[in-house]
C-alpha cells in the first residue's frame, strides 16, 4: 500500500483520485469520499484526500464505536477531566490529581515488536504529561499466542524488550499489568500501555486552539516519513500485506522523549500554555485539527517551518507522519520567547509554525501557496457508521455445554500442576523483571501481586493501580464477561486495600463490519457499563483498537481494563502473601460449579466452551465492601482475589509468595476438582489473625456473603483435604519450581 | 556535609536528592552537568538513569561533559564521589575507576532485588558494615556486567578495592562478582547496585547504611 510512493513522486490530480477511487488506498469508502466532495463543493487534492482519510479513520473518528462509547458512565464527584481530552483526571484531595490513560499498539507491534510496543508506552505517556501530569507509573496489557511457536516467543521477547527500553531509559516504573496466552493471539497479539500520573489541579491543561493570533509552536523532533499512515493501518486487519506497512511503523527514542517530557512539565509550570497536545496518531494533522475544533477556530500552518528530515518532504507527508516525540503547543505572541528558552534548556527544538484564526478552517501554506483548506467542523465529523449486531452460532451451541462433566474424571494433583505450570498463571517474573519496576523509588507493591502500590511523595497516600481482562468470559459471554473484566479490576484493587476511583478502557475487537464482532462489541459495553454503574468506577476515557484479525480469524474480544484506587494510609496497604504461620484462611464468597471459560478447561481440552463464570454485581459490590471494611478494621493479614485457576492457584499464590505452606480441609457439595478450580466471581482469600476470626464472620454476615473457613497457613507443606479425602500434598518449594520455572523453561527453547 | 547530585540529561537524580534531604537530612545541591566548579561540597554522587540515552556507549557522552573536570579535581582533593549504576559507567568511562561494564551476560536489562556481601569495612562508604554481612540492595540495568583485564582483576584484590561481591545470584556475570569497587585512595565508589532505592523500601535491607557511612566518615573528620 502506497509503497510506490518513491521520489520523485507526483501527486495524482484531485480528477485522478476519483476517477481511480484512489482514496480507497488511504482506507476510505467511496460513501465517505463523496461525503468530502459535498463538504467541499469541489474535489479534494491528496493532501487532503490523506487529512480526510486519518481524521476519519476509526481510529481518530471512533466512527464504528462511538454509539456504544456513549454507554459508559462518565460522571462523578471524583471526575476532574472525563473522555475527550489527551488523558482523564481524577481527583485524589489535597488539590491533587491522577491523570491516567490506556492506548493499543496492537497493529504496529504485530509488524514489529520492538518499535512497536516501545512507541506504545511513549505514545501513551505524551498523552499523560500533555494533560500537565508527570508521569510516575506504567502498566500494560499483553496478549500473545501459544509459547509453543517460535515466532510467538520472538513476538514477546521483543515487544517485553521494548516496552522495557522506553519505560525504563525514560525513568518511570513498569509497576504492574498482565499477560496472557492463547492461540487466537498466535497472529495477532495485543499491546496495550497505560500510563498514570500526578499532578496539582491548577496545572491541568486542555488540548485546545483558541484566540486569533496566538501562536502554534512545534516541539520535539523532526517530522520523518515513519509513521505515514498509521492511523489508517491500525483500522484495517493484518494482513501478508502488513509487512511492506513496516514503514508505517514508528521508531521511538525515549532519550528524545524524557527531554521533550521535562520541556513540556517545564512549560506547563510556567503558565504560559493555551493549549498542548501531543502529536499521536495522525500526528500534526489530529493535533492541530483537534486543537482548532475544541477551541471553535481555525488553524493556520506554515509546512516550510516544520522542521524536516528531507527538506523534500511534500505536504501529504508531513500532515500523516507519525514520528514520535513531537508536540504541539499554543501560546500567545509574548510568551514564544519563553516557549524557546525552556525548550533550549532541555535541547529540544521548539518552531513557530502558524497561528490560530477565527476562520474555522485548517489551512497549510507550502512554498507560499496554500495547498489545503478545510472545514475543521467536518474534519472531526466523521460519518458514523451504524454496524449490525448478531448473535453467532458459536453462542447458542454453547448453551448445552457442561464443563463440569467434560472434565469429570480428571484427577485432582494432575490438574493443579498443569494449571499451575500454564504460562498464564505461572510466574511472569521473566517479563518483569525487564522492567524497572522501582524507578523513581515510589514503588511499595512490586508486580506479581494483585495491582502495583505506589507512594505519592509528600503525603500518606498511595495509588493502587491494576490492568485486567479476560477475553474468554467475553468470547463466551460478552455482557458477563465485559462486567467481569471490571469487577475483576476493583476487586484487585479492593485486594491491596484501595478504594477504586475510575477506569480507563482499552478496547480490543476484531472487525466491526463483520455482525458477530459488533455482537462481541456491544455486549461487552453494556456489561463494562453495568459493572462501572454498580461499582462507582467512572470511565474518564480510553482507546478503541477494532481490526485484530489475521487472515479472518479474529482474536477473542478482548476489553481491558485499568482502574487507579486509593489507599489513605500505610498501614492499610494489603498484600496477597500468608504473613504468619497458624493464620486462619478464608474464603470469602460463594463456589459454584462454574468452569466455563477456565484456565483448567483450556488446559485439559485444549479450547473453552460453555458459558463463562456468572456475575451478580450486587453481591460483587459487599465482598468488595467486606474486604475494605476488614482490611480498614486492621483485621486482615493477606487477601487474594480468585481468578484464573480458581482456589487452587490463588492459595498456591499466596503460599509462593509468603514462603508458607497451608493446611486445608475443605468440605463441599461440588466434586473437588469443579471446586478447586471454579472461576466462580466475587471471591476473595483472606488470612486472618485467630482473634479477629469472629469479627470478620460477622461482618461478612451483616453484607450476607458467605464467608468459608478453609484451614491455616502451615509451615512448608501445602495439604489440601477435600470431603476427607487428601488430594494435594507438596512441600513447598515443588509448587514454587513449578510456577517459577514454566515460562522461563518455554521461553528457554529459543536461541537467545 | 554538603552533597552534591549531578544531572545529565536523562539521568534521574531526584531519587538521591530525595534520600539526603529526607533520610539523611543534609543540604543538597542538583549539580547541572555544564557546571565545572564542585569546591562547595565534600560529597558528589553521579546517579542512576540513562545519560544521553546510553548513546555510544552507557555513560561515553556525559564522561565528556564539564563538570566531570570538576569530579576528578574533588576526587584528588579526597571528596567522596558515589557513582550509581549509570554513574558507575560514567566514573568507569571516565577513567576515575579501573575496568569497563558490558551487556549483562544473558542479553536483558534486569531489575529485581540482589544479596551482597560486604567485603570491606575500612572504607568510607562501609564503615558501618561488618566484613561478611550480607546485604539485600535493588538492582535495575542493562550493562551490569563488570569487566577488567587480569592484571587489574589482581590489583584490585591486592589493594582490596572490591568492598561488595554478589553473593548466591551474580544477575549480570560481573567478574569475580563485583558489585562494587573504589579506586586505590578509597574515596571514589562505583556499584550498579541502587542504595538509594534501598532506603526507600525500608529498614532492613541494609543498603541505607552506604549513606550514614558516608555520615560517620564526616563527622570523624570534622566535615560535620
Amino acid at each position: 500500500m502506497l509503497s510506490e510512493q518513491k521520489q520523485p513522486f507526483l501527486e495524482p490530480t484531485p480528477e485522478e483520485i476519483c476517477e481511480k477511487r484512489l482514496y480507497q488506498k488511504m482506507g476510505m469508502t467511496t460513501e465517505e469520499y463523496e461525503k468530502v466532495v459535498q463538504h467541499l463543493g469541489r474535489l479534494p487534492n491528496w493532501t487532503e484526500t490523506g487529512i480526510y482519510s486519518v481524521m476519519w479513520s476509526e481510529h481518530c473518528s471512533y466512527k464504528n464505536s462511538k454509539a456504544l462509547l456513549r454507554l459508559f458512565p462518565t460522571e462523578g464527584p471524583q471526575v476532574l477531566q472525563g473522555p475527550g481530552e489527551g488523558a482523564g483526571a481524577i481527583d485524589i484531595g489535597d488539590g491533587q490529581a491522577v491523570v491516567f490513560k490506556i492506548e493499543s499498539h496492537n497493529h504496529p507491534s504485530a509488524v514489529e515488536p520492538f518499535q512497536g510496543a516501545a512507541t506504545g508506552v511513549g505514545g501513551i505517556m505524551r498523552d499523560v504529561f500533555s494533560m500537565g501530569a508527570r508521569p510516575i507509573a506504567l502498566l500494560n496489557s499483553l496478549r500473545f499466542g501459544s509459547l509453543d511457536k517460535e515466532d510467538v516467543r520472538h513476538l514477546l521477547k521483543q515487544a517485553v524488550a521494548g516496552i522495557g527500553y522506553y519505560g525504563n531509559v525514560i525513568g518511570v516504573p513498569t509497576v504492574g499489568g498482565e499477560v496472557v496466552f492463547d492461540p487466537v493471539y498466535n497472529e495477532t497479539p495485543l499491546v496495550n500501555a497505560m500510563c498514570v500520573g500526578l499532578l496539582s489541579h491548577g496545572d491541568l491543561q486542555k488540548g485546545i486552539a483558541k484566540g486569533k493570533g496566538n501562536r502554534v509552536i512545534y516541539i520535539g523532533a523532526s517530522t520523518g516519513r515513519d509513521g505515514i499512515h498509521g492511523a489508517t493501518f491500525a483500522s484495517e486487519e493484518l494482513s501478508e500485506d502488513s509487512e511492506e506497512m513496516v514503514p508505517a511503523v514508528q521508531a521511538g527514542d525515549p532519550f528524545m522523549g524524557k527531554r521533550l517530557m521535562e520541556a513540556c512539565l517545564e512549560l506547563v509550570q510556567a503558565q504560559i500554555l493555551v493549549g498542548i497536545q501531543d502529536m499521536g496518531a495522525a500526528g500534526l494533522t489530529s493535533s492541530s485539527v483537534e486543537m482548532a475544533a475544541k477551541g471553535e477556530s481555525g488553524i493556520l500552518l506554515n509546512l516550510d517551518a516544520v522542521p524536516q528530515r528531507d527538506p523534500e518532504m511534500t505536504p501529504y507527508e508531513m500532515m500523516l507522519s507519525e514520528s514520535q516525540e513531537r508536540m504541539l503547543v499554543i501560546v500567545e505572541e509574548k510568551n514564544v520567547a519563553e516557549v524557546h528558552r525552556i525548550c533550549q534548556k532541555w535541547e529540544v527544538q521548539s518552531v513557530d509554525i502558524g497561528e490560530v484564526t477565527d476562520d474555522g478552517t485548517l489551512t497549510l501554506i507550502h512554498k507560499n501557496k496554500k495547498v489545503t483548506s478545510l472545514p475543521i467542523k467536518t474534519l472531526v465529523n466523521a460519518p458514523m457508521v451504524y454496524r449490525e449486531a448478531n448473535e453467532p452460532a458459536y453462542y447458542q451451541s454453547f448453551a448445552t455445554v457442561d464443563p463440569v462433566q467434560e472434565l469429570a474424571g480428571i484427577e485432582v494433583e494432575k490438574a493443579f500442576y498443569q494449571v499451575l505450570s500454564s504460562p498464564n498463571v505461572a510466574s511472569k517474573r521473566w517479563v518483569y523483571q525487564q522492567y524497572d519496576y522501582m524507578a523513581q523509588g515510589a514503588t511499595v507493591v512490586s508486580p506479581g501481586s494483585d495491582a502495583g502500590v505506589i507512594a505519592i511523595e509528600g503525603t500518606k497516600k498511595f495509588l493502587a493501580v491494576t490492568t485486567d481482562g479476560n477475553g474468554r468470559y467475553v468470547y463466551l459471554d460478552p455482557k458477563v464477561g465485559g462486567a467481569i473484566a471490571v469487577a475483576e479490576a476493583a476487586r484487585n484493587l479492593v485486594c491491596t486495600g484501595a478504594k477504586p476511583l475510575a477506569i480507563t478502557d482499552g478496547l480490543n475487537f476484531g472487525s466491526p463490519e463483520k455482525p458477530e464482532i459488533y455482537w462481541q462489541m456491544t455486549g461487552a459495553i453494556q456489561g463494562m457499563q453495568a459493572a462501572c454503574l454498580t461499582l462507582e468506577t467512572p470511565v474518564t476515557g480510553g482507546n478503541v483498537s477494532l481490526y485484530n484479525e489475521t487472515a479472518g480469524q479474529a482474536v477473542y474480544p478482548t476489553p481491558i481494563v485499568g482502574m487507579v484506587g486509593l489507599i489513605d494510609g500505610p498501614e492499610k496497604i494489603t498484600t496477597h502473601s500468608f504473613k504468619n504461620e497458624g493464620d486462619i484462611i478464608l474464603l470469602l464468597g460463594n463456589t459454584l460449579a462454574e468452569l466455563g471459560g477456565s484456565e483448567l478447561q483450556q488446559c485439559i481440552t485444549g479450547q473453552i466452551s460453555g458459558r463463562p463464570p456468572q456475575i451478580d454485581l450486587e453481591r460483587e459490590k459487599n465482598v468488595q465492601k467486606v474486604v475494605l471494611e476488614a482490611i480498614y478494621s486492621g483485621w486482615v493479614q493477606s487477601a487474594h482475589d480468585l481468578s484464573e485457576g480458581g482456589l487452587a492457584v490463588a492459595l498456591a499464590e499466596c503460599c509462593i509468595s509468603g514462603n508458607r505452606g497451608a493446611e486445608l480441609a475443605i468440605k463441599t457439595d461440588l466434586s473437588p476438582l469443579t471446586f478447586l478450580f471454579s472461576e466462580s466471581q466475587s471471591r476473595v482469600l483472606l488470612s486472618v489473625k485467630v482473634d479477629h476470626l469472629e469479627k470478620v464472620a460477622q461482618l461478612a454476615a451483616a453484607y450476607q456473603v458467605p464467608l468459608t473457613q478453609l484451614g491455616r497457613v502451615g509451615k512448608s507443606q501445602v495439604s489440601v483435604t477435600v470431603n476427607g479425602e487428601l488430594l494435594i500434598d507438596a512441600p513447598l518449594c515443588k509448587l514454587q519450581q513449578t510456577w517459577e520455572g514454566a515460562i522461563p523453561w518455554a521461553m528457554s527453547s529459543t536461541s537467545s | 556535609m554538603r552533597f552534591a547530585v549531578l544531572m545529565f540529561p536523562g539521568s534521574s537524580g531526584m531519587e538521591c536528592v530525595r534520600i539526603i534531604e529526607k533520610f539523611l537530612k543534609q543540604p543538597v545541591s542538583k549539580v547541572w552537568h555544564r557546571e565545572r566548579d564542585l569546591s562547595n561540597y565534600d560529597v558528589i554522587i553521579l546517579p542512576g538513569g540513562f545519560s544521553y540515552g546510553d548513546y555510544l556507549r552507557p555513560g561515553a557522552l556525559a564522561a565528556l561533559s564539564p563538570v566531570i573536570d570538576g569530579v576528578r579535581v574533588a576526587a584528588e582533593h579526597g571528596k567522596l564521589i558515589l557513582g550509581i549504576g549509570n554513574g558507575f559507567q560514567i566514573l568507569l568511562e571516565a577513567g576515575l575507576l579501573p575496568g569497563t561494564v558490558l551487556p549483562n551476560n544473558h542479553q536483558q536489562f534486569r531489575c529485581g532485588i540482589q544479596r551482597v556481601r560486604v567485603e570491606q569495612r575500612e572504607t568510607p562508604f562501609t564503615r558501618e558494615y561488618q566484613v561478611g554481612e550480607v546485604i539485600s540492595l535493588p538492582f535495575a540495568h542493562g550493562h551490569g556486567n563488570y569487566y577488567c583485564d587480569p592484571e587489574t582483576l589482581q590489583s584490585l584484590q591486592k589493594s582490596k578495592q572490591i568492598i561488595f561481591r554478589y553473593y548466591g545470584e551474580n544477575p549480570n556475570g560481573s567478574l569475580d562478582g563485583i558489585a562494587g569497587l573504589v579506586n586505590k585512595t578509597g574515596n571514589v565508589l562505583g556499584t550498579m547496585l541502587r542504595p538509594e532505592r534501598a532506603v526507600a523500601l525500608g529498614a532492613g535491607f541494609g543498603g541505607e547504611r552506604i549513606f550514614t557511612s558516608m555520615l560517620r566518615f564526616g563527622r570523624e573528620k570534622g566535615v560535620i
